[in-house]
């Protein structure tokens, strides 16, 4: 299945692909090496953008603008104002003495999720079940029917969650 | 190859921030790496709705109608992942500033009062 659709934009949607997988994968090794918090921070927010990037070459535009507006636009800057808080005992994002085991272990876990993918025969959606790139092109009032129909309850559900979150964190920062 | 590689590229993001989540001293890089997670996990649903089809579609058995939407199954997982990721790093966020406040560290080793 061709992500684009003639042969030149499928050549730059290639090449639009490996820029962003290259970036996000560097940005989030920085994140977990750097010692300074606060470029860490800034790491983490190439990492988000490429994942929204990436999101976009799914052909899922509508998760893109949501991953923009609530990881890089609330998140990361949630994240920096904490930084920027915490700032006076700096002493950067040291490790544990047990660092190397865990990243033995987390190799482990890469190379048999590698290895499962890659021997895996995923069924792959063929031309047979209609034409699929529709739906992602008008995906939102399908999104809708998705959210407000089928998974009604999961969605009133999450809806008190966050409500519950934003009460407790104004809880527990409240001045005494 | 073109499921394979958006699922490889989440898995090496997942293991990223697994490492990260379990050797970093500092709270809020621990956090750092959760997300990072987090878009691991997103990537991996948001390709699989891309590429797969649902079971449920897959046996004509329980056709519903309009059943094509259910091609966007990944989508609302992903929605799902980061409404419940943001009300974390809220609260995640939260607790740090109180214990921040109370013992002047940030640094999980040194939190281990529920330890003892």
């Amino acid at each position: 299945m061709m992500l684009g659709q003639g042969t030149e934009s499928t050549i730059v949607v290639e090449i639009a692909f490996w820029i962003i997988a290259v970036s996000t994968l560097i940005s989030a090794i920085a994140v977990v090496q750097i010692r300074d918090l606060f470029r860490a921070a800034l790491f983490l927010i190439v990492t988000l953008l490429g994942t929204a990037g990436m999101f976009i070459l799914l052909r899922a535009e509508f998760l893109a603008g949501v991953q923009l507006l609530v990881y890089v636009g609330a998140i990361s800057v949630l994240i920096i104002f904490a930084i920027l808080m915490t700032r006076d005992l700096e002493e950067g994002s040291l490790s544990h003495s047990f660092r190397l085991p865990v990243a033995i272990i987390s190799l482990i876990f890469m190379g048999l999720c590698i290895y499962a993918i890659t021997q895996t025969e995923w069924s792959i959606i063929g031309p047979e079940l209609g034409d699929s790139s529709e739906i992602f092109a008008n995906s939102i009032p399908n999104l809708a029917t998705l959210l407000l129909r089928d998974y009604v309850l999961a969605f009133e559900v999450v809806s008190v969650l966050l409500l519950a979150a934003i009460l407790g964190a104004l809880a527990l920062v409240r001045e005494r | 190859m073109d499921l394979e590689r958006f699922l490889i590229i989440g898995a090496i993001l997942f293991s990223i921030g697994l490492y990260g989540a379990l050797s970093k001293k500092h709270a809020i890089a621990v956090l750092m790496s959760l997300e990072i997670m987090f878009n691991g996990i997103n990537l991996t649903a948001v390709a699989f709705s891309r590429y797969t089809i649902p079971y449920s579609l897959s046996s004509t058995t329980t056709m519903v109608e309009n059943a094509s939407r259910f091609f966007l199954t990944g989508h609302v997982f992903a929605i799902f992942i980061i409404t419940v990721a943001a009300a974390e790093v809220a609260l995640g966020l939260a607790i740090i500033i109180t214990i921040y406040r109370s013992r002047q560290t940030v640094l999980v080793t040194e939190t281990s009062e529920l330890k003892q």
